[in-house]
Order: C-alpha cells, then sequence, then structure tokens
C-alpha cells in the first residue's frame, strides 16, 4: 500500500517553551482535500510549516510520502508544492516572470500559459507583485504551488483576500488536482471553505486536534443518517436543559425519535443550540416550552448544522 | 483504502526518478542567479547605491582636489580607481546583497524558495553569483571611466586584483547574511547603508589607512574595508597583494560566516 500524502503523528512544536503544536496527530490522503480548521493561532500554520520542512518538530513523526520532510528534504521538494500563507514572492518582479522562474526549477513543469490562463493570471501577468491585489498574489502564489506537478499540496489559508470570483476558481483548480490524485492539505479558518471543499476535516484548538473525521461525518451526526439541523436562540441564561431536551423529544414521538436524538447545549451562557432532527413541530414545542416559563427568545434560527457549530459545541467559543 | 486514482509508478519512486522531476541543479543555480541579477539590476535604489555612487566618486576624487589625497607619486586616477573598485565590491556584496536578502526574508521569499527544488543550498549559490554578475557589470563601468580618465593599471597585478575581489566578496557576503538573517528589515536597510557610509569615509577604503587621522590608522587595516581597499591598491598599483590584507579579509570572512551559518534565521 503506498504511503499517505502526508502522515502526522503526536507531532509537538514549542516556541519558547510554550507548544503551539500539542501533540496533533494528522493524516491526509492521497487524491483527497484533507482541511486543517481553526481560529488564528491554533497552529495550523506552523503544522503545515513541519509537513513542509520549514520547521523541526520538537517531538512527533511527520513523513510526507512516507518521506521525512527535513532529511530527505532533496527527494521531497520536487514532489511537493508550497503555498505560503504570507505568499513569499519577491515584489519586484513581475507576476508572469515568478511564475517562469519557479517552474524553471522542475524537469517537467505545467504549461505555465495553460495556468496562467486557468487562474485568470493575464491580466496583471506585467505587473510587479508589488502592486497586485491580495487575491491575485494568492492567485500567483497558487500557481508557483502547482507549477511543478507536485503530488501533495500544502494551502496554507488559500482564499485569504481573495474576491468571491477567483475564490470559485482556486477551489475548482484544487478539486481537478483531487481528481488528479493529488494530496491536497490546507488550512482555514473559513467554514464553508472546508465543508464546501474538504473530504476530510480536522478541528484545531490551542493546538490539539480537537474533532476530527469525514465532513459528512461532522456535520451530519443524526441517529438515523438523516441530516441534523441545529436550531439556536438567545435567551435569558441558565435554563433547564435537560427539561427542554425531554420536551423536544416528545415532539417526534409519533416518528419514533428517541429521547437521546436531540443534544441541547448552552455553549455561551443565555445562547442556546438544540441539534437534531427539526421539524416545524419542532419550533411549536421550544415557543411552548419557553412560554410556560415566561420567557421571550430574543432570536431563534434554524440551520444545517455547521462546522461553526461543531466548534462552538467543542469549545464554547465561535471560531473567528 | 479507498480507490487512489494515482498510478503505482508515480508512488514510492526511487531517489533516481524523484531526482528527475527537478531541473537539474546548475540549471536551478543558473535560473536563481540570472534573476537574482535582474532583480538587482532593476531596482533603481540598488543601482544607484552600486553603480551611480562609485563611478560619482571616481569622478569627484579624480577631477577635483576637495579631497587631499598623497598619492605617493602615482596619478590621481591611478591612485583613486582600485579604492573605487574596492568600494563597488562592498557596495554589491555587503548594502545591496544585505537589504534584499533582508526583504526576501521578511516577504517569505527565502522559505517559498527552500520549498521549491531550488532548496537553501540553491538559493545561496544563486544570491553569492548574482552578486558576482553585478560586480561584472560595476567592474566594467568604472574600469570604463577610469580608462577615459587615464587610468593605466599594473597589468601584472591584474590576477592579484581579480584575487582581492573575490576575498571582499566573501567577507562582506557574509557580513550582509549575517546582518540580514538575524535583524527586521527595515533595521537592515538603515544599518547596511550607514556602515557603507562609515567605512567608505572611514573604513580605509577609499582613503588609505595611513592617511586616516588618530586611531583609524591602527583600526582601519584592520577592517574587512581597509584590508579590501590595501589589497587593491597594492595589486593595481604594485602589482602584488600585501600578505597581511588576505590575512585579514580570510578572518573576516571565517568569523562572518560561521556567524552567519549560526545565526541566520530563515523567518
Amino acid at each position: 500500500m503506498p504511503a499517505p500524502a502526508v502522515l502526522v503523528h503526536d507531532l509537538v512544536k514549542r516556541y519558547d517553551g510554550r507548544a503551539v503544536v500539542d501533540g496533533v496527530s494528522l493524516t491526509a490522503e492521497r487524491g483527497a482535500i484533507t482541511a486543517v480548521l481553526g481560529p488564528n493561532g491554533a497552529g495550523k500554520t506552523t503544522t503545515v510549516e513541519c509537513c513542509e520542512g520549514l520547521r523541526s518538530p520538537d517531538a512527533g513523526r511527520v513523513e510526507v510520502l512516507g518521506l521525512d520532510p527535513l532529511t530527505d528534504a532533496r527527494d521531497l521538494r520536487p514532489r511537493v508544492g508550497v503555498m505560503l500563507q504570507d505568499g513569499g514572492l519577491p515584489t519586484g518582479v513581475r507576476a508572469l516572470e515568478m511564475l517562469r522562474h519557479v517552474a524553471s526549477m522542475y524537469a517537467r513543469p505545467r504549461d505555465v500559459g495553460e495556468l496562467t490562463e486557468r487562474l485568470g493570471l493575464e491580466s496583471f501577468a506585467r505587473t510587479t507583485v508589488r502592486r497586485l491585489s491580495g487575491g491575485q498574489r494568492q492567485r500567483l502564489a497558487l500557481a508557483a504551488a502547482i507549477v511543478g506537478r507536485p503530488e501533495v499540496v500544502f494551502l496554507d489559508e488559500p482564499s485569504a483576500g481573495m474576491d468571491p470570483q477567483s475564490r470559485h476558481a482556486v477551489w475548482e483548480l484544487v478539486r481537478e488536482l483531487r481528481a488528479e490524485g493529488v494530496g491536497i492539505v490546507l488550512t482555514t479558518h473559513l467554514m464553508d471553505e472546508a465543508e464546501d471543499l474538504a473530504d476530510h476535516v480536522y478541528v484545531v484548538d490551542h493546538g490539539k486536534v480537537i474533532a476530527a473525521g469525514a465532513t459528512r461525518d461532522l456535520l451530519e451526526t443524526g441517529a438515523d443518517g438523516a441530516a441534523d439541523r441545529t436550531v439556536r436562540f438567545e435567551a435569558t441564561p441558565a435554563l433547564d436543559l435537560g427539561g427542554l431536551r425531554d420536551a423536544l423529544s416528545g415532539v417526534g414521538a409519533p416518528d419514533g425519535a428517541a429521547p437521546g436524538a436531540w443534544a441541547v447545549a448552552e455553549p455561551q451562557p443565555g445562547s442556546y443550540t438544540l441539534t437534531g432532527p427539526a421539524d416545524p413541530a419542532t419550533l411549536v414545542a421550544l415557543t411552548t416550552w419557553l412560554a410556560a416559563r415566561g420567557v421571550l427568545a430574543s432570536r431563534v434560527t434554524v440551520g444545517r448544522r455547521t462546522l461553526e457549530d461543531v466548534f462552538l459545541d467543542l469549545t464554547g467559543r465561535h471560531l473567528r | 483504502m479507498s480507490a487512489n486514482p494515482t498510478t503505482p509508478d508515480a508512488v514510492g519512486q526511487s531517489q533516481a526518478q524523484a531526482v528527475e522531476l527537478a531541473a537539474p541543479a546548475w540549471r536551478r543555480v543558473v535560473a536563481q542567479t540570472a534573476f537574482e541579477t535582474r532583480m538587482i539590476l532593476r531596482n533603481g535604489e540598488q543601482l544607484l547605491v552600486t553603480i551611480i555612487l562609485p563611478v560619482m566618486l571616481l569622478l569627484g576624487l579624480v577631477l577635483t582636489s576637495f579631497v587631499d589625497l598623497d598619492t605617493g607619486g602615482a596619478t590621481r586616477v591611478d591612485f583613486v580607481t582600485p579604492g573605487v573598485l574596492a568600494l563597488a565590491v562592498m557596495s554589491t556584496a555587503f548594502t545591496s546583497q544585505a537589504i534584499a536578502t533582508a526583504f526576501d526574508r521578511r516577504n517569505g521569499v527565502l522559505r517559498l524558495m527552500s520549498t521549491t527544488p531550488l532548496g537553501r543550498g540553491g538559493l545561496l549559490a544563486g544570491k553569492v553569483l548574482g552578486v558576482l554578475a553585478v560586480e561584472v557589470v560595476q567592474v566594467v563601468v568604472i574600469t570604463a571611466v577610469a580608462l577615459a580618465l587615464g587610468w593605466q593599471p599594473d597589468p601584472a597585478g591584474i590576477p592579484a586584483a581579480l584575487l582581492a575581489v573575490l576575498l571582499g566578496t566573501a567577507a562582506f557576503t557574509s557580513l550582509a547574511m549575517l546582518l540580514a538573517g538575524t535583524l527586521r528589515a527595515e533595521g537592515v536597510l538603515a544599518v547596511a547603508n550607514l556602515v557603507l557610509v562609515l567605512l567608505t569615509v572611514g573604513g580605509g577604503v577609499l582613503v588609505p589607512a595611513d592617511q586616516l587621522p588618530g586611531p583609524l590608522e591602527h583600526v582601519a587595516l584592520l577592517l574587512p574595508s581597509g584590508a579590501l581597499g590595501e589589497a587593491m591598491r597594492g595589486a593595481l598599483l604594485d602589482g602584488s597583494v600585501p600578505p597581511f590584507s588576505v590575512v585579514v579579509l580570510l578572518g573576516w570572512t571565517a568569523a562572518l560566516g560561521w556567524g552567519a551559518g549560526k545565526l541566520f534565521r530563515w523567518t
């Protein structure tokens, strides 16, 4: 069996004695998109930098295509593409000139003209990097990351500063790479990017993986495999969560919803999330239950469970 | 395991196959050298320091006598040109390279290029060769101006002068890397320019150490600038490089190179 694209086991990295990455383990397969999702400062960038051979781990093991990013760097570099968070593009060079320069490092790079067209770089091909917008720089950096036909690509916050249109073009290209068998690891703090793009998600916080799995599994935790929905409302703090859950579970009784079908939480005082098989009757049950206690909800929303909810459930904090 | 579209032979490539994915090492270094050279020659501020400033000093020192020089019997142009060439080496190997590398470091360019097949070694080689390429341009321009002013260098000293240029380049590139790899980019910008001015005025480059006032007379001989100035004048005026200057330059290269190797941070 071929080695996975990336294998990280119990990775620890400390800066000045503080563990920024504190025991992270993750696997990224070839031909799949793996997202490392978390707030700023969670240790995402440090984790991928250890995979890129830019930092040496303090403990744990990192393998890329079965090789060590530090000791096997010479063999790995032609097979790995990197898009850094800060771009890494020299400011005085023209966009196309930079892409051609990076391409010249490889024996059989992608066709620069075709890549330029794909990512819409023509309009600023002769503009110096200094004068490019954030989104234009990001697209150029992505082009530079994949021009060498890598087998593994690391994208650190790829759509930061991008307008929706170029974001879409980038996502399309990333999906295409996946179809070609490339293993893609991307870090992001954007839930929708992880949800729409990634096959697997690792949610990290304070240097630890707090949730991991196939994106679908993380989003759909319903008892019968049905997509769960989340009802969120704001009201007075410290309501009786157990009582509320019982009230909600009674609702679906004709359909046989189990008492445990509902997850009820108060991640922040006065802010509640109800996750379960929501239907129109759910709202009736909720407002009835609240009315019986003389509580007026200030806001009630219904939505599919998102990675934001996953993060909120686990940490009690919003991702951003 | 899920279906994997990667073909088996693309997986677990042997070292020989992996190396073939990259362009040959010499081509990578040549590409990086050309890239670095273009960047320097295209940058207005860098050109000012590396080409225009030395030429202006050459013209000013030869055509005017604001600066009193004891030429020891030589013509002013014969006496001044070796020092101007030494200054040109310092401006490119030190000031220009320190600033360029510091901003590359801040902008993540060093990290990005070190993840490509170029690697850190190729990047460094490209930078050093880029410095030498710019120096070729400088030498051609300064020599042309000096010859037009009537310069008559000692032909026997030309190989020795080239050796001095290489030694000076090694010492000052090491200093550039030490600064660029340890200070903030803005700090390097300030320090690299300031040091160049100080060494030009009192470092024994244009004005020989023995004509400097007070303790500078002795200090300048031990500085890389003074040693390079002495070596260039020795070669092109007398046909030989003073051994002491060679020892000083080698000493600085070893010390600064060691320091840069120890302290250089890529991020």
